[in-house]
C-alpha cells in the first residue's frame, strides 16, 4: 500500500510540474495510447523469459565452476580462478555483442537474437554465481564434512544432500540479487534486436517521438517486475526459515 | 582378536608434531578410554583411526586393512568405523529420520522402508523415538548427541569412536549420553572413547590410555591405572580431574 502511494505522488510530480508533458502517447484511455501501452507490455514476455533461462544456466555453470574453486588440487583450482577473472572482466554488453556476432564467424553455429543474449547473459553471470556458490559453501562448517565421510558418503551425495541444501538456504538473497541484476542487464540484449521491454520502447519513441513519456512508462515497467522478483525471493527466504524450525 | 593395530603412528600438522610414535592395539569388543589434557594428541589418535585426519609415517590397520589414500580401502574402514562428535555435527536441514536413514539409503542401499525401520529401532535404543520427526535444533543437547549416536549405529559399524561425546553438553545432560554409551559397552561394540569422564572410564573401560604432548605416556588396566598410576603426569592429571 505504501508501495503504491510513493509511485502514485511520483507519477504526480511527474505530470505536474511541468507542461511539457505530452502522457497521451500512453494515455489508456484513447485507443491509440492504450495500443501503444500494449505494444510496451508485449516486450515483457522476452525479457522474463530470457532473464529466467539465463539465470537457470548460470546458477548451474556457475556451481561447476564452483566446485573445482574448492577442490585441494592447485589445477582445479586455478581453473576456477582463471574462469571468473576472465569471465567477469569482460562488459556485458561487449559479450552480448561478441557472441551475437563473432561467435558465428569462429564456430559456425548461427544463434538467434533469444540464444544469442542467453548465452551471453549466463556466461557473465555464471562467474558472480560461482562467486556466490563458493562463499556460501566455504561458510559450511567443517564437522559437516566430517560426518558425512563418517557414514562414508561419497563426494556427490555428500554435496547434494548435506553441503549444498544448506549452502543455498546460505546464499538465497545473493541468488535474487542476481536475478534483479539478470533482468536489468536483459535491456542490453535490445541492441541486437531482440523484442524485448527496451526495445519495444525505443521503437515507440521512434514512431511516437514522446521519449520522455516511454522511457518513464520504461522505468515503471522495470520497477514492477524487479519488485516483484523481491516479494518473491522474501517469500521463499521466510518459507525456507519456516521450515527449518 | 586383534581390530585396530597402530604401529610406530607418527602425524604433523605443519611444524607441530601431533603424534609421536604411538602404538596401540585394540581387540575386538575392547573398550579404550583416552584421556590427556588439551593439545595431547588424543582427538588426532582417533580421528587416524577413521582417517578424518591422515597419519605421515607408521602404519594403521583396521580390520584387516591397512590405512592408505585408496578410496576402496577408505570406504571400507568408513563402513567399519563410527565416529560420535564432540559437536555431534547433525546436519540441521534434516529431521532426526532423515538424518539417521540417509546414510543406510545412499551407502548401503537400503529401501525406504527399510532405512526407516532400522532408525526407528536405533532411536529407540537411544530412547528418542518419539522425537523422529523434529530437527536437531529442537533438540536438546543430549538429545542431539544421542541422535548423532543412532546416526552412527544405523551403519552397523564393528567399531565407535568418540571423540569428547560429552563436552558441549550441560552437566545435567550428560548422564543420559553417557547411559546409552555405558549400554553400548554392555551389548559388546568396540569403542575408543577420548572423554574425561573418569567415573565412566572407571565403569566401563577395559583400559585407559593417557597422553601427553603427542605420546602415550600410560596405558593399562582401567582398575590398575587408578588405583595405582606408574607415571607422575598421569597421577597429576588425575588428582586435577578428580578434585575439581
Amino acid at each position: 500500500m505504501k508501495r503504491i502511494l510513493i509511485l502514485a505522488s511520483a507519477l504526480f510530480l511527474l505530470t505536474g510540474c511541468s507542461n511539457n508533458w505530452g502522457w497521451y502517447v500512453v494515455d489508456p484511455t484513447t485507443t491509440s495510447g492504450w495500443n501503444n501501452l500494449k505494444f510496451m507490455a508485449s516486450g515483457a514476455y522476452y525479457t522474463i523469459i530470457m532473464s529466467l533461462t539465463a539465470i537457470c544456466i548460470s546458477v548451474i555453470v556457475g556451481l561447476l565452476v564452483a566446485l573445482p574453486g574448492l577442490s585441494d588440487k592447485r589445477g582445479w583450482r586455478m581453473f576456477n580462478r582463471t574462469y571468473v577473472e576472465i569471465v567477469r572482466a569482460v562488459p556485458i554488453l561487449v559479450l552480448i555483442l561478441w557472441v551475437y556476432y563473432g561467435l558465428p564467424a569462429l564456430s559456425g553455429i548461427t544463434l538467434n537474437v533469444f540464444w544469442a543474449g542467453v548465452l551471453a547473459l549466463a556466461l557473465s553471470d555464471s562467474a558472480f554465481q560461482a562467486e556466490i556458490f563458493r562463499a556460501g559453501i566455504q561458510s559450511i562448517a567443517r564437522g559437516q564434512y566430517e560426518a558425512a565421510q563418517s557414514i562414508s558418503l561419497n563426494y556427490r551425495d555428500t554435496m547434494r544432500y548435506v553441503i549444498l541444501p544448506q549452502a543455498i538456504r546460505r546464499i538465497l538473497p545473493a541468488l535474487g540479487n542476481q536475478l534483479v541484476y539478470m533482468l536489468k542487464m536483459s535491456s542490453l540484449v535490445s541492441v541486437i534486436g531482440l523484442q524485448e521491454l527496451t526495445r519495444k520502447a525505443n521503437e515507440l519513441v521512434v514512431s511516437e517521438y514522446r521519449p520522455l513519456e516511454i522511457y518513464t512508462i520504461l522505468v515503471l515497467e522495470y520497477l514492477v517486475l524487479i519488485l516483484i522478483v523481491s516479494a518473491g525471493v522474501r517469500w521463499l527466504e521466510r518459507r525456507m526459515k519456516a521450515s527449518d524450525t | 582378536m586383534t581390530i585396530i593395530s597402530m604401529r610406530n603412528v607418527s602425524k604433523f600438522f605443519g611444524d607441530f608434531q601431533a603424534l609421536k610414535d604411538v602404538s596401540l592395539d585394540v581387540a575386538l569388543g575392547e573398550r579404550v578410554v583416552v584421556c590427556g589434557p588439551s593439545g595431547s594428541g588424543k582427538s588426532t589418535l582417533i580421528r587416524c583411526i577413521n582417517r578424518l585426519e591422515a597419519h605421515e609415517q607408521g602404519e594403521i590397520i583396521v580390520d584387516g586393512t591397512t590405512l592408505t589414500d585408496k578410496a576402496d580401502d577408505l570406504d571400507k574402514i568408513r563402513g567399519t568405523v563410527g565416529m560420535v562428535f564432540q559437536q555431534f555435527n547433525l546436519f540441521p536441514h534434516l529431521t532426526v529420520l532423515e538424518n539417521l536413514c540417509l546414510g543406510p539409503r545412499r551407502v548401503l542401499g537400503l529401501s525406504d522402508a527399510d532405512a526407516r525401520a532400522r532408525a526407528m529401532d536405533y532411536l529407540e535404543r537411544v530412547q528418542i523415538p518419539d522425537q523422529a520427526d523434529k530437527f536437531p535444533r529442537q533438540l536438546s543437547g543430549g538429545q542431539q548427541q544421542r541422535v548423532a549416536i543412532a546416526r552412527s549405529l544405523c551403519m552397523e559399524p564393528r567399531i565407535l569412536l568418540f571423540d569428547e561425546p560429552t563436552s558441549a553438553l550441560d552437566p545435567e545432560m550428560i548422564a543420559e549420553v553417557l547411559d546409552v554409551m555405558t549400554e553400548l559397552a554392555s551389548s559388546g561394540m568396540t569403542m575408543i572413547v577420548v572423554t574425561h569422564e573418569m567415573g565412566f572410564a572407571r565403569r566401563v573401560a577395559d583400559r585407559m590410555v593417557f597422553m601427553d604432548k603427542g605420546e602415550i605416556v600410560e596405558i593399562g588396566a582401567s582398575e590398575d591405572v587408578f588405583t595405582a598410576p606408574k607415571s607422575k603426569r598421569f597421577a597429576k592429571f588425575i588428582k586435577q580431574i578428580l578434585n575439581h
